[in-house]
């Protein structure tokens, strides 16, 4: 087991690699730079002329390291990256970049692992409801609003939830984490007041990420079900199924110790894939409600060429799926017999 | 509601007489399938009977309703679409009680105490009848531990003493493997362990060595024979060859399409045949030696469909010595000689 979890982490740390390798030549591939977009801001906003400009974007680029052949920025960027955890230098926020998305990430992946909580408790145990109940109407009520979910935009879901709050709940703060007076209450609980303010932060918090948890889930939730569904009944039908009814299990048990984990296994793999998932699912809803997590960061800087945000940003959500594959890797193990002995 | 206002007195006090031989009665058993296609009477009344410790051969086709007979008994008939419209299977219990077993619900804590503790099955495909994430000692174990009083430690100490029973060598290291580092013949073995873990009166094996390789198989046959006899069981031999019956079986039922055909104690089948189905079956069974003028001869024509409605004998059209009676009546099944019973109008 121990030997297993090695060998699959060394080959993640490979992975990771050549994931940040990739990242930065897509980063480099749409023709200019920053440095560009500075120049043309000179020449409309600034009144400058075109060789002054180019004077004023060649100093940017030299100053930034864009000037140096690209092997070399690629290997200064992975070089500061573990050396000093820098991830470069964002133009446009004027900001170390490891900075950004450290403010960021912790957010961001509490939103992606809620929404993936949710999706996957509620699929999990929706499946296993309607599967030993095929055709009937339980199961076709839940198979309609599946599909239904699954179809929906998620972005149209986001503005209807933030029409219904604003307008029907008449919450006042939609588009961020907390209300202005929760926002520089720290989390403490070390006094009992301490406690009282930063669980009232929590339960702030909760009524702004909501909607995103919900909209990010919701697609999930469909699939989870369809899947489950459709493996519960093939397992259902399984001869060892019926060795363990003719044992004299109740259905209960059957379902539990046999059938169950048996079916569990085709989605358990598929949770090494679902972290990207998410995370866009999670994009699409933080866009819509506004709230600062690494999606917006990274739509804005493929916007403004900011190519280190971009580059990083692509970087953490590769290395997220790999761990995600690494995690679903190691309970499948833990799971299946078959898994851990080939 | 207890089993004894279940079971009506009637059939308590009548069953009671055979009780002393008999195990296991089916009286006019049809299963039957309600499809969108239209009904399916997979099992067309079955009557047919179990002797204590005897083994009974059950043979016939593919399709013909062997093992949608026992599945019945079980009451592992999936429903819908499948449901027992009509007879009774009296099991005579160990306790002495009279049960039948069409008037349990499934899902009864009355027939769950039946499963597994009278009646244990084993199956056709050793590969797929464990269940792959669980080491195999543990799958016996949940048996012993649903039926007996005993400790976890002692169930598996019982689960161990299993597997040493059926000849699994090193049973110690075994009980904590899964069932894919098992063959297929062992896994079979394991089948035989957790089916006789519970001491239950009554095995059905579902064509138990089809799945085997012939070698296998012989020892699979001989492990069954051998612990019929230290277990007092009843084995249910579900197969469509004949000699496994002819090796094993005390009593050989004859299936078509759903009924019973013949029924008679294994040396009369083979020596006495009387229902001309039986006589083709045997005359389809390649014999080692037998001379050249004695060839093969396959039953002719295709069995019918189980949704057709068959007026006369199932058989008729496929029979060599069809009378015009055998296409207007169903033959009874009735008793022709002591022990022997077929339902063909020849024998009346």
């Amino acid at each position: 087991m121990i030997g297993f979890i090695v060998r699959r982490f060394s080959v993640s740390v490979a992975v990771v690699l050549g994931i940040a390798l990739v990242s930065f030549i897509v980063i480099q591939l749409p023709p200019g730079d920053y440095a560009d977009g500075y120049k043309s801001f000179l020449i409309e906003q600034g009144g400058a002329t075109e060789s002054e400009a180019e004077a004023q974007a060649e100093l940017f680029r030299q100053r930034y390291g864009l000037d140096k052949p690209l092997p070399t920025q690629f290997l200064v960027w992975i070089r500061d990256m573990v050396t000093k955890g820098s991830f470069g230098f964002s133009f446009a926020y004027k900001r170390d970049v490891g900075e950004l998305i450290r403010e960021r990430l912790p957010r961001t992946l509490l939103l992606a692992v809620l929404a993936h909580l949710t999706s996957t408790a509620v699929g999990i145990v929706a499946g296993i409801f309607v599967a030993p109940r095929q055709y009937s109407v339980a199961d076709n009520v839940a198979a309609f609003i599946a599909f239904i979910l699954s179809a929906l935009p998620r972005f149209w879901i986001a503005l209807a939830i933030m029409f219904f709050l604003v307008f029907t709940l008449e919450q006042e703060h939609v588009t961020a984490f907390h209300s202005p007076q929760y926002v520089v209450v720290p989390w403490a609980f070390g006094s009992l007041a301490e406690t009282r303010e930063s669980w009232a932060k929590l339960v702030d918090l909760m009524q702004h990420i909501w909607p995103v948890v919900v909209i990010a889930g919701l697609g999930g939730v469909a699939r989870n079900m369809r899947v489950m569904r459709g493996n519960m009944l093939d397992e259902l039908n399984a001869q060892y199924v019926t060795t363990a009814r003719s044992k004299g299990l109740n259905e209960g048990q059957v379902m539990r110790r046999h059938a169950v984990p048996n079916a569990l296994h085709p989605i358990i793999m598929y949770q090494g894939t679902v972290l990207p998932y998410m995370l866009q699912g999670e994009l699409q809803a933080s866009i819509v409600m506004g709230l600062p997590t690494i999606g917006t960061l990274l739509l804005t800087s493929l916007r403004n060429e900011d190519i280190y945000i971009a580059a990083s940003c692509l970087l953490i959500y590769g290395v997220l799926l790999v761990a995600g594959n690494l995690i679903a890797d190691i309970s499948l193990a833990v799971l299946d017999p078959r898994v851990r002995f080939s | 509601m207890t089993l004894e206002q279940r079971a009506p007195a009637r059939v308590s006090a009548e069953a009671n007489r055979n009780a002393e031989d008999t195990i296991l009665e089916l009286k006019g058993l049809k299963t039957y399938f309600f499809l969108e296609r239209g009904i399916v009477k997979a099992v067309d009344g079955v009557d047919v009977s179990v002797g204590r410790r005897k083994t009974l051969g059950v043979v016939g086709e593919s399709g013909c309703g062997k093992s949608v007979t026992f599945r019945s008994v079980m009451r592992l008939i999936q429903s819908p679409p499948g449901r027992i419209v009509e007879g009774e299977i009296l099991l005579h219990r160990k306790d002495g009680d009279t049960v039948d077993i069409t008037q349990l619900d499934p899902r009864s804590r009355q027939l769950r105490d039946i499963r597994g503790a009278e009646i244990a099955m084993i199956f056709q495909e050793p590969m797929t009848s464990l269940n792959p994430l669980h080491p195999v000692g543990r799958q016996i174990s949940e048996s012993v531990l649903l039926h007996q009083s005993l400790s976890r430690q002692a169930a598996q100490e019982r689960a161990e003493e299993m597997l040493n029973r059926v000849h699994i060598a090193d049973p110690g290291r075994r009980i904590g493997e899964y069932p894919h580092q098992l063959s297929g013949g062992m896994r079979q073995r394991v089948m035989i362990a957790l089916a006789l873990s519970c001491n239950p009166s009554i095995l059905i094996a579902d064509e138990p060595t089809t799945a085997l390789d012939v070698t296998v198989q012989a020892q699979i046959l001989d492990l069954m024979r051998e612990l019929q006899d230290d277990f007092d069981s009843a084995i249910v031999l579900i197969t469509h060859n004949l000699g496994v019956v002819s090796q094993m079986a005390d009593h050989v039922a004859v299936m078509y399409l759903g009924r019973v055909v013949e029924y008679a104690p294994v040396y009369e089948i083979f020596h006495n045949p009387k229902h001309p189905y039986t006589i083709g079956l045997l005359n389809s069974v390649p014999v080692l030696g037998r001379k050249d003028e004695n060839r093969l001869v396959p039953i002719t024509g295709m069995v019918p469909s189980p949704m057709e409605e068959i007026q006369g004998c199932a058989f008729a059209d496929r029979c060599p010595e069809a009378m015009e009676i055998c296409w207007e009546q169903s033959p009874d099944f009735k008793e022709h000689e002591p022990g022997h019973s077929a339902a063909c109008w020849l024998h009346d």
